[in-house]
Order: structure tokens, then sequence, then C-alpha cells
């Protein structure tokens, strides 16, 4: 059966649609919009965003291929964004990441096998003041260590079991309380 | 510019630190709104006047002035867009992202003074994807200021500019550096590849849905209130040379303390490392400096004297100009050196403990991995300069190395449609010239290169397979 984009996704849909002169400059939300609702993107869902902003599904292909963010297959409930590039790197962010990967038995790339964690090894992620880091969801993690990381994994693995509970089908990323913006990582003002 | 006044003078991270920064209310509490409001007294042209004689550089990474940028828009165009790059990625830049999160409201403001004066109806903030904690604060900081009337709703302008109105959307991108190169962030806007396109025709004539296009960075327009609050000149007799007012620099690695900073413009990359973060922590000593994000050759140890300023880190004669051989300075063409430049503000420090050949192969296969694959030497040399530098860095390296990688990034340098060919070309060329010993060094342990060195091969030993 082919998919069909919820009521509340088509909402979001049309507001999006409603921004851009033309259809097919709503793609790459479309995209993102698409992503949240199925947790991936497989042909079936390419040919629905498709149709959805009138381009063919070749070029939606290309297009999802091109980005990284856009996944042909599922990912983890918690994606780790680590990254590794030149400031992490200098303050261990190799180390972080081969932490990572032997607490959660995979590597880089992989998913554990009840789809609670993706690891990612990631280009800059612009918070290189605070160098090593990562991103799960909306949230970073700052100025890591791995002791600290296995505070993170434990908490994010609690989190996951109790949204289990509650809807066993899973949702998007990590969940944030994102106004309470105090003053700040690395800003020394 | 030396005076203490100066030193501590604070334009775009002024709000930092303040309770709830990000809210509307606070924003407007601590003077903001003013600007936006002086700026419908004035007419549109006066105000891209006023830019200009501002001096201010675009802080994206390649200072090109903001009201020439600007004044390329045709008179004539009815369709006019600003899109604001928020994509920031270039690896040791870490401003943007702090910049949303605690000041929307004044990126806002900005936008409201830039697209009144260019006559933009609607404008576009392309976000980086991955940065989904401050495209939902920039989401609300929109949502507000709609709320508030100060988008959506006309405003009557002066100077026969008649009613002005403003929409603002946010468009988030989806994990490309190359977005960030602002003709591949207009493709990417447009729901396409985020490919470079050929230029001419720029932007400003033939940019997002084919209408005249200005970029800009969310620094560069985050300076705009004060410009408008305090005039032109004001903000050029700041800064230095033909740079207008302060720049934020992102300090990383190994200094005592790292942080994003908003200095004087010109300060030199000693004094910022060592009055400002502290020193090099761990009782090590410095081996040299990645001035303005990982595109940009590095300084050594000798070279930290230099205004970290725009055409000052370009042209100082206290800066070695990199090399293709050693001896052959690189040619960018019209008889310039490469020296170094300033770039996005990212300052990267790096100690004597760091394995200086590994940190160039990273930094070379982040080029290699986000290469668009448009152009091919670019696309084909990028992967090779990885390849290359990753084997010697694992002491496998083979005689000739270090010239073979001379010549790929050689061959890359201004042959290709964007500059990312050149940021994969430069850091290894400016590595190269700087630390070459470090290079030998690991050619020295890998016992292919030495195999090679005993029996000279007629070509000697260039162009060895990867």
């Amino acid at each position: 059966m082919s998919p069909e984009f919820s009521a509340q996704s088509k909402q979001r849909i049309e507001r999006v649609l409603s921004r851009y002169p033309n259809k097919q400059a709503a793609l790459l939300p479309v995209l993102h919009i698409a992503q949240d609702e199925f947790g991936h993107l497989p042909d079936p869902v390419i040919e629905l965003v498709a149709k959805t902003v009138d381009v063919s599904p070749a070029h939606v292909f290309g297009v999802v291929t091109f980005y990284t963010m856009f996944h042909r297959s599922r990912h983890g409930v918690n994606e780790l964004m680590v990254c590794t590039n030149i400031s992490c790197m200098l303050k261990g962010g190799y180390e972080i990441l081969h932490h990572i990967e032997k607490k959660l038995g995979i590597k880089a790339g992989q998913t554990t096998p009840d789809g609670a964690f993706t690891i990612v090894e990631e280009e800059c992620l612009a918070a290189c003041a605070n160098a090593p880091m990562m991103i799960c969801g909306r949230d970073y993690f700052l100025d890591l260590t791995p002791q600290k990381v296995d505070t993170i994994l434990e908490d994010l693995r609690r989190r996951w079991r109790e949204q289990q509970k509650q809807s066993p089908v899973g949702g998007g990323g990590g969940t944030s309380t994102l106004h309470g913006v105090g003053p700040g990582p690395g800003v020394k003002a | 510019m030396a005076t203490a006044d100066a030193a501590n003078l604070k334009i775009v991270t002024k709000n930092f630190g303040v309770a709830d920064s990000h809210k509307l209310s606070v924003y407007q509490q601590r003077g903001g709104g003013q600007a936006f409001r002086k700026a419908l007294t004035m007419a549109p042209a006066a105000l891209v006047d006023e830019v200009k004689k501002s001096n201010l550089r675009g802080r994206g990474g390649a200072g090109f002035p903001t009201g020439m940028k600007w004044s390329f828009i045709p008179k004539e165009a009815k369709t006019v867009y600003l899109v604001v790059n928020a994509d920031e990625s270039e690896p040791g830049t870490c401003k943007d992202r702090e910049l949303l999160a605690y000041d929307p409201h004044m990126l806002i403001e900005g936008m409201l003074i830039a697209s009144y004066a260019l006559g933009c109806k609607h404008a576009y903030i392309y976000i980086r994807g991955e940065m989904m904690r401050e495209a939902r604060i920039v989401e609300d900081a929109i949502d507000e200021a709609y709320a508030a009337g100060l988008l959506g709703r006309d405003h009557a302008g002066q100077g026969g500019a008649g009613m002005f109105k403003l929409d603002i959307t946010l468009h988030r991108g989806a994990g490309a550096y190359i977005c960030g190169e602002e003709t591949g962030l207009l493709n990417s806007l447009e729901g396409k590849r985020g490919w470079p396109r050929l230029k001419p025709p720029f932007p400003a004539v033939k940019g997002l849905f084919n209408a005249p296009t200005v970029v800009n960075n969310v620094e560069t327009l985050m300076n705009l209130p004060e410009i408008v609050m305090r005039g032109g000149e004001w903000f050029a007799g700041i800064g230095m040379g033909k740079s207008g007012g302060t720049r934020i620099l992102c300090v990383s690695g190994h200094v005592a303390r790292p942080g994003v900073y908003e200095l004087p413009m010109g300060i030199s990359t000693r004094a910022l490392i060592y009055d400002v973060c502290g020193g090099i922590p761990n009782g090590r000593t410095l081996k040299g400096v990645i001035p303005g994000g990982s595109s940009m050759p590095p300084l050594d140890a000798s070279e930290l004297d230099v205004p970290i300023e725009f055409d000052a880190l370009m042209t100082d004669s206290r800066i070695k100009d990199v090399e293709i051989k050693p001896g052959v300075p690189f040619d960018l063409g019209g008889g310039r050196k490469l020296k170094t430049m300033a770039g996005s503000g990212g300052v990267v420090v790096f100690d004597d403990s760091t394995d200086i050949v590994a940190f160039c192969a990273r930094i070379m296969e982040f080029y290699a991995h986000e290469s668009c694959g448009q152009c091919t030497p670019c696309r084909e040399g990028s992967g090779w300069l990885a390849r290359v530098c990753r084997r010697v860095a694992r002491g496998e390296g083979e005689a000739g190395d270090i010239d073979l990688m001379a010549n790929v990034a050689n061959g890359i340098g201004g042959n290709t449609i964007c500059a990312l060919g050149d940021a994969a070309a430069w850091p290894m060329l400016g590595f190269l010239t700087k630390f070459r010993a470090d290079f030998e060094r690991k050619l020295a342990q890998s016992p292919k290169a030495r195999k090679a060195a005993a029996v000279p091969t007629p070509d000697g030993g260039v162009g060895a397979s990867v």
C-alpha cells in the first residue's frame, strides 16, 4: 500500500508550500516532514514526496542521496552525531567516538539491534569551543569525557525505554526544553 | 582602537548572557528595534551608502565589502531576495550558531534593515540542517516578530520608498557543507542538489528563483542595527584599515580558555592566544594556528604577530608565501601570492604534541567527503589528497608523496566552479610549506618510502600510485 501523509503532516506541508513561489523549492522541507513521519525515505515515500512537490521521483532520489541527513534506511531513535573534525580531534573526539562504539557494541554508521541508537561520525557541528562534542536530536552534549558519555547513554536509554512503554512505534530524536537558554556554552562575553 | 573602551566594545554579542535574550521583549527592553525605526526615516539608497561607508565586510569567510555587494543589485529590479547564510559548517567556526540561539531578534532587525535598503519583500534564512535547536529558536522568534507586526505588515518608508512589508521564511538544510557556498545554497533553497553555479551571472543579477539576490552571513547582518544607530563612519572608525567594526573569533583546540569572543578588528594571533585565551595549557608550546577555518593555510609559531584582519593576513610580509615546491610560491593570479586569510573567524590552535600529518589528513578527508562531485579536479583531487596524506600519516607513505600532494593540490586550485576546491588545496599546500619537516619525518618512518629511496626511480619516484 502506498503511504499517505497524516493530517498533521499535510497541514505542515500546506504551510510550507505557501512560503515559496514554486512547489519544487519546498522539496527539502517536505522531505524533512516525510522523514519525521516515516522515519526514513524508502522508494514509496520518495514517490509520495515527488507527487507532493510536483517533480520526478528521480529528482527527489538525487536530492535525498546528496544530503547526509536524509536516510534511505531506518535509523535509531537516538541518533548520536559525534564530531571528529579537527577541533574535536585535538581534544579527543576520536576517543569519545570509540568509547561510544565500544559501549553500544556497534560501529559508526550502524544502528543497535533494538533500534535505540545510531552512531554517526559527523563533520564539524559548530560547537568547536566546547570540543569534544556530539548532538542527539535537539540536545547538544559539550565538553565530553568518557564518564559524561556513560551518563548520557544511560539517560538516553532510560528515556527511550519509557517512550517504548508509552508508544511502542517509536518517535523522533531526543526531547529538549528549548527555552531554557541560559548564559551560554563556550560564550565568554 | 587600542583604548580600553574599544577593547570591550560588543556589538553583535552585546546581549549574550542576558536572561531570555532570545525573546523579543528582552531584545526591545535593551534598545532593540530603534535601528529599524530609524532606517525607515532614511531613503533606501542612503542606507546602502551608510553601509558602504561603514566598511562592513562579509563575515562568512570571503570578507567581501557588504555595501558593494548590495550595490550590484540592478536599480530597476522588481523582485529582490535577501538570503541569510546560516549554514555555518567551516571546521573551527562556531559563532553563527551562538548568535542564532542568543539573539535571533538582532538578526531579524538586521534583515528588516537590509530588506528595506534592497527592496526585498521576502527573505529566507537558510539554516544548517543539524542545528535543530537553533532552528526552533529562530522559528519562534520569527513567529514573535509576526505577532508584533514587525513582519507581514506594512511600514511607511521615506525617501520615495513608499510602503515596505517583509516576510521571512526559515529554510532548513539537510547536511551538506557545500550549501554554505552561496550559489550551492541557492540551488538547495530551490529544491535541488547543492551544486554551486557558474559565475557570472552572479546572484546579484540572477540568484534565487532567477531574481537578483543578496546572500549575507548571519554575523554580517547583525552588525546593521549598530551601523544605522551610530553611523557608517563610526563603524569604520572602530575597525582597522578597510575592515570596519569588531570581529567574532571562535577559538578552539589547545588553549586554556576556548570560546567565542567578540574582539577589536585586528587583534594579533599572539594577543588572542596568550592574553584572551590564557595561552597553551599542560606546559606545552604552540606549534601552529589555523586563523580562519580549516580551508585557510596555517600560521607557524613565528607568524603570530600579524593582525587577524582580512587584508593583513593576505598581504603582510611577516607571513611566508605558500609554496608548491620549496621556493616556488603558489600563484593566485595577477602576481598575488597566497599567504593566508581571515576566513570565517574559526581559529584552531594546535600544540607541539599534535601529529601534524594526521591533522592535515583529517582536513583533507573532510573536503573529500564534502566535495559535491561536480568538477573533476575537486572531486578526484580531494580524494587523492585525503588518501595520500592518510597513508603518509599511517607511516605507509611512498617516496615522492610530498611532491605528489603538492602537485595534485596545485591542479585543483583555481580550476573549479566554486572555492571548495581551493579550500582543499590551500591548507594542503600551507601545511606542506610550514610543516614540511613533519611530513618528511613521517615518510622516513615508512618502509615503502625507505626502500624506494635506496633505489631511485628514473622519475625521482614522483607519481606513485594510490
